[in-house]
């Protein structure tokens, strides 16, 4: 801030409040003492007088603090354009303070159970005790309270996995997120293939199809699809492209949303947590979230 | 006790179009109030796939509906009514005047059209699009001239205190809304505010705070320093006070926007003034309750039999309630707890019902029968006021008490923490616990409603009623 709006800001902040106190001050003078009679302005509108009674003097007294109680703050936070206020006080301070404190006091219990494979902590009722509550705070919006999931977010407790369910691979899944891509396909095999390879993939998951229709979808598979899902259609945890045999659907099993996912694509994002829940932190979860899967 | 004997005929076709209107459009906004209050309670019961009756469209269709359709028809009427009466001279620019009616009422059902179709600026209480804040523009200016003009050509030697808050708040609307609606149009229906970031969101709240500190405020101070002495038949309280805490309450008001941005983006030094001008607020704004309140000493005995005194005595209750509690939620500390919560919504509804609505419906009973030939006040049902006056007391009550227990109860949860320094509840469960105050605070919206909808056919009686001989056509006189 340049010292002009510094000066500008200093100047109308106590402008106002020392108008403020003169108006209040001002208009103390001439007061009638308590019983004394008090007559009206003289003035009528409509019908309506005004009594020229006293400013009440809680009210005023109240009206005093105040404006006491700004100039103090004033004078310990900032306020006062550039002044930075005596405590030196900020919010950002109050938060990076109070931030410090919970790692002092935390750290240690996070950092020890970090130290632990995530396999094995999957078996200490305290660490997912503590790894639950994180889930329910940052992972429940998308994935649900049970961790069941929801349209578009994998259920995480039926130990079927899109990058694979080692301990190891769950946290690296937390700690950078993953993005899955499922390219729309209508502009390069068109309509009509669409529908072949849905009826194809629907087959794959046991439902049934149009057999010459599943018939042409499962060329059109071979050639486009396969290098991703694999030619049996069993998926790739190397890419994240899901098994489409065993009738684990994130966005629905109907023919409608394959027909959906194949035509329009898909586009998948689990945000990365590193950064703002740490190693530790994201090494309890993953516990926690194998647990699920491996009781 | 006026010792003025001229009595001019005032413009009343102008009051009583948007007085009635006043009732029309209350009933409406607080249905769709009612709406959204339910889609929160009962959001499987409510929910629809029309988009036109989602809650983020009903929304800001609500709010703008109950401040700037109910409460706007509801200043536009008392004021004019006010002005010519305090300056015993009719309206000035009586084809102005009109225009503001017809203007107003298009604003309206052009916000009820393109709120509910998606238009929005996403500014909030300033959702409508550029065309429509033009518009806005223009009908104010008018205003503004028809008011002015009025007070310039006055009878009346002085200018009585109901209209220097009413002219405060005209003036400061029309500053808040061209300032805050500047924006650039890429089409008919979208536009994009010329300001960005945190001075975006700091002009947004500027103008937010002192919609609720001039329209709702301001404005209504001066409904209220005509109607509780003409009702309640006394001399205003103070002079002196009302000096003070006028002056006071304009200077500092300006200032209290920051408050609603507390622990953001805002530089501290902004956020700190916000929160010390909002103290300095209280005081000021505690003038006008002591005055009005204060104004019934020597006869408390009415509020046994007049409903509408009751009407205008408890909404300054509840003024003096939600300017209390402002300020303290204005304080950071408080405002870490109170703020994205229910207690913010029942803040607002503690000002807008028992302190906005209920001085302008008390006002409206003492008009309503003046319009129609009738003396002030002499309504076609009294105990059907006195019914209102039940049920408007009964549905805010719920309202904001429910919002309260809502509001501490989910600051309370989202900030308690485990010992192993993990949160205690997700979010969602907060959610569930409020449920409970969700369903009264709809209850109460209802019940609040049903007494508009009493109001309506009171108001439709006593315009189909016979005129007294006694009164009729010499209005001047009531």
């Amino acid at each position: 801030m340049s010292s002009f709006w510094s000066a500008w800001i200093i100047i109308i902040t106590l402008g106002t409040i020392a108008f403020c106190a003169w108006l209040l001050i001002g208009n103390r003078k001439g007061m009638k003492n308590a019983g004394e009679d008090v007559s009206t302005t003289g003035h009528t509108y409509d019908g309506i007088e005004e009594y020229d009674n006293p400013l009440p003097r809680w009210w005023f007294q109240g009206f005093i603090i105040t404006i006491i109680f700004a100039l103090g703050y004033l004078v310990l936070y900032p306020g006062l354009g550039s002044f930075k206020g005596v405590l030196g006080w900020t919010q950002e301070g109050a938060w990076e303070e109070e931030i410090q404190e919970a790692e002092e006091q935390f750290a240690s219990l996070y950092a020890g159970w970090a130290a632990i494979p995530v396999e094995e902590l999957a078996k200490d009722a305290s660490a997912l005790q503590s790894g639950g509550r994180i889930f329910a705070s940052y992972c429940s919006v998308c994935h649900g309270t049970a961790a069941t999931g929801a349209y578009g977010f994998p259920n995480l407790t039926d130990n079927d996995w899109l990058y694979g369910g080692s301990g190891a691979t769950i946290k690296e899944t937390i700690m950078n997120g993953r993005s899955g891509a499922m390219p729309a396909w209508l502009d390069i095999i068109g309509e009509d293939n669409v529908k072949a390879v849905t009826a194809h993939v629907v087959t794959l998951s046991g439902g049934e199809a149009d057999a010459a229709m599943a018939e042409t979808g499962s060329q059109v598979f071979g050639t486009y699809c396969a290098a991703c899902h694999g030619a049996n259609g069993k998926g790739n945890q190397a890419l994240g492209a899901p098994n489409l045999t065993d009738n684990i659907w994130i966005y629905g099993g109907s023919a409608e949303q394959i027909a959906l996912s194949i035509r329009n694509g898909r586009v998948g994002n689990m945000p990365a947590h590193k950064d703002f829940l740490g190693n530790d932190k994201v090494h309890l979860v993953a516990a926690y979230v194998y647990s699920l899967s491996n009781k | 006790m006026s010792t003025i004997t001229e009595h001019p005929t005032y413009n009343y076709d102008i009051v009583r179009k948007f007085a009635i209107m006043t009732v029309v459009w209350g009933i409406v906004g607080m249905s769709v109030g009612v709406t959204i209050a339910s889609q929160l309670a009962w959001p499987n019961v409510m929910y629809t796939d029309f988009e036109w009756l989602t809650y983020g469209r009903l929304r800001p269709l609500h709010t703008n509906a109950v401040i700037f359709a109910f409460g706007g028809c509801a200043l536009f009427a008392t004021s004019y009514y006010i002005v010519q009466r305090t300056c015993q001279t009719t309206l000035f620019a009586p084809g102005l005047a009109k225009f503001t009616f017809w203007g107003w009422q298009l604003v309206i059902i052009l916000a009820a059209i393109s709120l509910p179709m998606g238009f929005t600026s996403s500014k909030e209480y300033a959702e409508l699009e550029w065309p429509i804040d033009l518009l806005i523009a223009v009908v104010w200016v008018s205003y503004a001239v028809v008011f002015f003009g009025t007070i310039v050509k006055r009878k009346a030697k002085h200018i009585y205190v109901a209209n220097w808050f009413l002219g405060g708040f005209i003036l400061t609307v029309a500053v808040l809304h061209i300032v805050n609606s500047m924006a650039i149009p890429v089409s008919l229906t979208k536009s994009y505010s010329v300001y960005s970031g945190a001075a975006d969101a700091m002009i947004q709240w500027w103008y937010g705070h002192n919609a609720v500190g001039f329209f709702l405020t301001a404005g209504f101070l001066g409904m209220m320093y005509y109607f509780v002495p003409k009702q309640a038949e006394r001399p205003v309280y103070s002079y002196r006070l009302s000096i003070v805490h006028f002056w006071a309450l304009i200077c500092t008001y300006i200032w209290a926007g920051p408050h609603h941005l507390h622990y953001t983006a805002l530089p501290n030094w902004t956020q700190s003034l916000g929160m010390i001008m909002s103290l300095i607020l209280l005081a000021p704004s505690w003038g006008g309750m002591i005055n009005g309140i204060m104004t019934l000493s020597g006869a408390w005995e009415k509020l046994r039999t007049d409903p509408i005194l009751k009407f205008l005595v408890v909404s300054l209750s509840f003024y003096g309630m939600s300017t209390f509690e402002g300020p303290m939620m204005a304080i950071k500390t408080v405002n870490a707890l109170s703020h994205y919560t229910d207690w913010t919504v029942g803040h607002v509804h503690s000002g807008a019902l028992g302190w906005v609505a209920m001085v302008s419906i008390g006002s409206l009973y003492h008009l309503i029968p003046v319009m129609f030939g009738r003396k002030s006040g002499d309504m076609f049902s009294t105990g059907l006021v006195n019914v209102h006056f039940w049920l408007a007391t009964i549905g805010t009550v719920l309202y904001i008490a429910a919002m309260w227990v809502n509001g501490i109860m989910q600051g309370l949860m989202w900030r308690a923490f485990n010992d192993d320094g993990t949160l205690t509840y997700s979010f969602v469960e907060s959610v569930e616990a409020s449920y409970p105050g969700h369903m009264i605070r709809a209850i109460g919206g209802m019940i609040f409603l049903s007494g508009m909808l009493i109001m309506a056919f009171n108001v439709y009686k006593t315009a189909k009623a016979p005129r007294p001989a006694t009164t009729a056509g010499t209005e001047a006189v009531a």
